[in-house]
């Protein structure tokens, strides 16, 4: 049974639908991929598994479980973690606050899953008394993965991790994403660059105008001429 | 030096008692405003709310302060604390909440919030009548004068009971809530909601637990201000409405959503109140000899009258505005 | 010009079976009262609410078209009171004819001349002072001076209190008082506008809740200017007064000035409505980014709303004290000036002129004749109490049953709000292309 299994997912804002019969599954222990031109729907099927936007019609299903339209903190109950793009730190917490907020439903598990952030991240050790909002983008993403891993998930959502970072940085984030996922924490991320996320990719969705356009393993559409010329700018 | 305790008593004693009434009572509109984002209007009148309910159940009870030797306003205070908490999750099930979820622009909450100081302030001068009544029934209010040990002084500086208990209970209340909020999980959750409520939602946080919480300490604080407010002088239904503007303007001053700023602007207001309206000729007296006639010769050196008392947080909350509105300790949301 | 063709068309499109129904229930209740309490208690009534829908016009126009939060009307309509006191009341001779007119003159003149010194002592920077040294000189300045003039200006102000009891008026026509009546107001609307617009609305409701309650204390504490708490009274009236034509009469005639005030605003306000102004304005309201993003000037055009909102509260605070013929500082209160008018203006359709005119009239109906209902039935309770249980009520039961007023405006305001948020006439938004 795959960890996390969308069908023909369609939804939207306000009357107008952008998402319009996606699907998408990925198995527990793999890293899922989205990438696609802007005004795909990429960020917007993330926010519509995360329960964030109302789905229509179509199904989303988590170990075989219907999971759409429930409100996120059940879906943060039933295992799954979520990295918005933007403002995904509380600044005015300290890095440590930050993580047990991530915490919050499991209060039990806060000394074990602070030292596994903590060995994922070693910068954050260092800072952890810090404000977060006094971070660099790097380590704010670290404390933005963090905070999610901290409820110990089997799937976690990134919305454009690299995005806005230096290039040394984002190399960094991709060898995390890794890192988290060879841990046992199935992956699916939106990214914008997307040659290198689909080098780590073991599944791949590219998507145009809400649909999927393409759907294989990684490797397979980096290998893709058509997928190439289309998507991945030649 | 009899002008010296006549300072210290009409300012550092009255501004001490004026300030620790805003402190607590802004440290709640800010609690309220960095969690739900609106002005609450309706704080006055849940301070007067708590006073009330500790006026009713000293009627009701007037010797439960006997066995502890101390007012039984004060014993009963934690109950009134508990009612008046209970009635403002009831006022948010009942009439904010409902609101929030049409996804209302705040300042709609606002005028809502004018609704609900109406309606508490009708029903309490319903119940309660509109004249004056003193919190101390069965008890005898204490005054104590301190002479100071130097020669020439004639004036004693003057504390009531009530003053110190106020004194004690708004550090108390000030060390407890910052202890709540910086060590306890809930009080982190309600920052993480403050700073990001998106985020405290997807982090798991429900967010309906932190609005109630909000409205618990609120709730509670707002009924120990209104309390030790109505034992330094006396019950009036309309008497915490006034305090609506100086409670704003400490909130604003103390950066809104900062709860310590909030401590803070209390008592920057409370201190400018008694400083504007105290009289300065009295501490030129002294040097009467040495100084222009232009500047003894009149009896009065006070910057505003009493009755124009309400004007220093005006201007305070004017200039706060124009000069620096996120307030002197940086809050967030403008 | 295509965009205005649409616009003045597509308003008549519907038959306005809502208005029609609406006043012809305003009409009957009208003449209800008529029936019930005589024509001299009903127009009065009739004028009063009348002026009641010239402030509720100003804050439909402040929060119906501009979503800004007025929590003050109270000190607006004060202002408009004293202004129509101070210009139509006779003139004061025991003041004029002492030297105390030169005095004040010259307190005037130093509080201005200490205001410039002050102005320029934060200019100081330009010639090379400091600016930390400027700022400490400026506020040193302000503080000696403040205290020096204020102490000047308070002996003036207690020798005019005492041999002449008040400066008296001007004794100039009605009309005069009512137009600088509303230019005053819309100047202490200019000042809290320009702290407050472009932070959030919330700041707006503070400051104006504050200054509406400093004018009452100015006006209640300024015995040399307003007598106090002593009151002025009589006011002339525009029109003969009921001494010369008898009470309904003179109410009457009192009642076609300010219904033709009434008309005139709202065929200018609706002229405006449809300009390119007001088109701007809604433009605003319905998406203020967007309206931004196409380079409107937003605060400045908020900023226009507000000050044309608060004077028009200042004319109708200048109708209803010269119609009261009183001015009593005392008498403004929040419930009565403030809170009142935004009921009206939240019940009858924030932003809809209309609306607006129809919740003023019909609940200064309900206002006034809730009074006589809530001792009717406190009494009807106490009978019933005594009767049922031997209750033995509270002596003071008249002033507490009015205290159920309170609370029924604030329950009308929060029920309003949660089921009926655009009032009973709501204000269409358009959608411009």
């Amino acid at each position: 049974m795959p960890l996390l299994d969308a069908r023909d997912v369609h939804g939207g804002y306000g009357g107008m639908n952008i998402l319009n019969g996606v699907d998408m599954a990925i198995e527990a222990d793999e890293i899922g991929v989205i990438v696609g031109p802007n005004g795909a729907g990429k960020s917007t099927m993330l926010k519509a598994i995360f329960g964030l936007l109302h789905v229509s019609q179509g199904e989303i299903l988590l170990r075989g479980e219907p999971i759409h339209n429930l409100a996120p903190n059940k879906l943060v109950q039933k295992g799954m973690g979520f990295v918005p793009q933007e403002k995904n730190v509380f600044p005015s917490l300290t890095v440590k606050e930050n993580l047990e907020m991530g915490a919050f439903l499991k209060p039990g598990n806060v000394k074990r899953m602070l030292k596994q952030v903590y060995d994922f991240f070693p910068p954050l050790h260092d800072k952890r008394h810090q404000p977060a909002g006094e971070l660099s983008g790097g380590q704010r993403q670290m404390v933005a993965m963090g905070r999610a891993l901290m409820a110990e998930p089997s799937l976690l959502l990134l919305d454009e991790p690299t995005a806005g970072l230096s290039p040394l940085y984002m190399n960094e984030i991709f060898e995390q994403v890794k890192l988290v996922n060879s841990a046992g924490v199935g992956i699916l991320m939106v990214e914008q660059n997307a040659k290198q996320a689909l080098a780590i990719a073991d599944r791949g969705f590219v998507l145009a105008a809400g649909q999927n356009r393409f759907t294989d393993s990684g490797a397979a559409l980096l290998a893709d001429p058509e997928v190439a010329k289309s998507f991945l700018g030649g | 030096m009899n002008e010296l305790v006549f300072f210290i008593n009409n300012v550092v004693i009255a501004g001490s008692v004026s300030g620790s009434i805003y402190a607590i009572g802004a440290v709640g509109v800010t609690l309220i405003f960095s969690i739900m984002r609106f002005a609450h209007f309706a704080h006055g009148d849940m301070m007067t709310f708590g006073a009330f309910m500790v006026l009713l159940l000293t009627t009701a009870f007037p010797g439960a302060g006997a066995a502890f030797g101390v007012p039984s306003a004060l014993v009963l205070l934690p109950l009134a604390m508990a009612l008046t908490a209970l009635l403002a999750v009831g006022i948010d099930k009942a009439f904010y909440k409902p609101l929030r979820a049409h996804g209302v622009k705040p300042i709609v909450l606002v005028i809502g919030s004018l609704g609900v100081t109406l309606m508490l302030q009708g029903l309490i001068r319903l119940f309660a009548g509109t004249s004056g009544q003193s919190l101390y029934i069965d008890d005898r209010k204490e005054i104590f004068r301190l002479a100071l040990p130097f020669e020439g002084v004639r004036a004693p500086v003057v504390v009531t009971e009530p003053q110190l208990y106020l004194f004690v209970i708004t550090l108390v209340a000030v060390v407890g809530l910052h202890l709540f909020l910086s060590r306890s999980r809930l009080g982190k959750a309600m920052r993480a909601m403050s700073d990001n409520p998106d985020l405290a939602q997807a982090s798991g946080i429900n967010t309906n637990t932190i609005v109630a919480v909000t409205w618990v300490i609120a709730g509670g604080l707002a009924a120990i201000a209104g309390t030790l407010l109505s034992l330094d002088v006396t019950f009036k239904p309309d008497l915490s409405f006034f305090l609506l503007l100086p409670i704003f303007a400490a909130a604003i001053v103390g950066g809104v959503g900062h709860p310590y700023g909030a401590v803070a602007g209390g008592f920057v207001v409370g201190f400018a109140e008694t400083l504007a309206v105290f009289n300065w000729s009295v501490l030129l007296r002294p040097f009467r000899d040495s100084l222009p006639e232009w500047l003894t010769q009149s009896g009065n050196l006070a910057f505003v009258g009493t009755e124009y008392k309400i004007v220093v947080p005006f201007f305070i909350l004017v200039v706060i505005l124009v000069w620096r509105p996120t307030g002197i300790f940086k809050g967030k949301v403008i | 010009m295509d965009t205005k063709r649409a616009d003045t068309v597509a308003a008549p499109g519907r038959f306005p079976l809502r208005e029609l129904l609406l006043f012809a229930a305003v009409l009957v209740a009208v003449l209800g009262v008529y029936a019930a309490m005589g024509p001299a208690y009903s127009t009065r009534m009739l004028v009063e609410a009348s002026c009641y829908a010239i402030l509720a016009l100003g804050l439909t126009i402040q929060w119906g078209y501009a979503g800004q939060f007025n929590a003050g009307v109270m000190g607006f309509v004060a202002l408009g009171g004293f202004c129509a006191m101070f210009f139509s009341i006779p003139v004061n001779e025991a003041f004029w004819e002492s030297e105390l007119p030169g005095e004040l003159g010259l307190v005037l003149f130093y509080m201005v001349a200490a205001a410039l010194v002050v102005f320029g002592a934060t200019r100081l920077d330009r010639l090379g002072v400091p600016k930390k040294l400027r700022t400490l000189i400026a506020v040193v300045l302000g503080v000696v001076l403040y205290l020096v003039v204020i102490n000047t200006f308070r002996g003036v102000a207690d020798q005019i209190e005492s041999r002449a009891g008040f400066i008296g008026g001007l004794g100039l026509p009605v009309g005069v008082g009512w137009i600088v009546g509303g230019a005053l107001a819309g100047g202490v609307g200019y000042f809290i506008g320009r702290v407050c617009l472009g932070l959030r609305s919330d700041y707006l409701a503070i400051a104006t809740l504050g200054i509406a309650e400093i004018i009452k204390a100015f006006l209640k504490n300024s015995d040399w200017l307003t007598r106090g708490t002593a009151t002025v009274s009589p006011l002339p009236w525009p029109v003969p007064g009921p001494a010369e034509v008898g009470f309904t009469l003179a109410r009457a005639l009192y009642l076609s000035v300010t219904a033709v005030m009434i008309a005139v605003i709202f065929f200018l306000l609706s002229r405006a409505y449809h300009a390119p102004w007001g088109r701007m304005i809604r433009a605003i309201r319905d998406n203020e980014i967007s309206a931004a993003a196409m380079g409107k000037d937003i605060n400045k055009r908020r900023l226009e709303i507000f000050v044309l909102g608060c004077i028009l509260m200042g004319i109708g605070g200048a109708a209803l004290a010269s119609f009261n013929s009183m001015f009593d500082p005392q008498g403004y209160l929040p419930l009565n000036h403030t809170f009142l008018v935004l009921v009206m203006v939240i019940l009858g359709g924030p932003g809809n002129n209309l609306g607006t005119i129809f919740g003023a009239v019909a609940v200064y109906i309900i206002w006034i004749m809730s009074e006589p209902l809530a001792l009717f039935l406190m009494e009807l309770a106490v009978t019933f109490g005594e009767g049922a249980f031997g209750w033995d009520a509270p002596t003071n039961l008249d002033s507490r049953a009015l205290q159920a007023r309170v609370f029924v405006i604030g329950l009308l305001i929060t029920l309003v709000l949660r089921y009926a948020p655009k009032g009973m006439l709501p204000e269409k938004v358009r959608h411009h292309g």
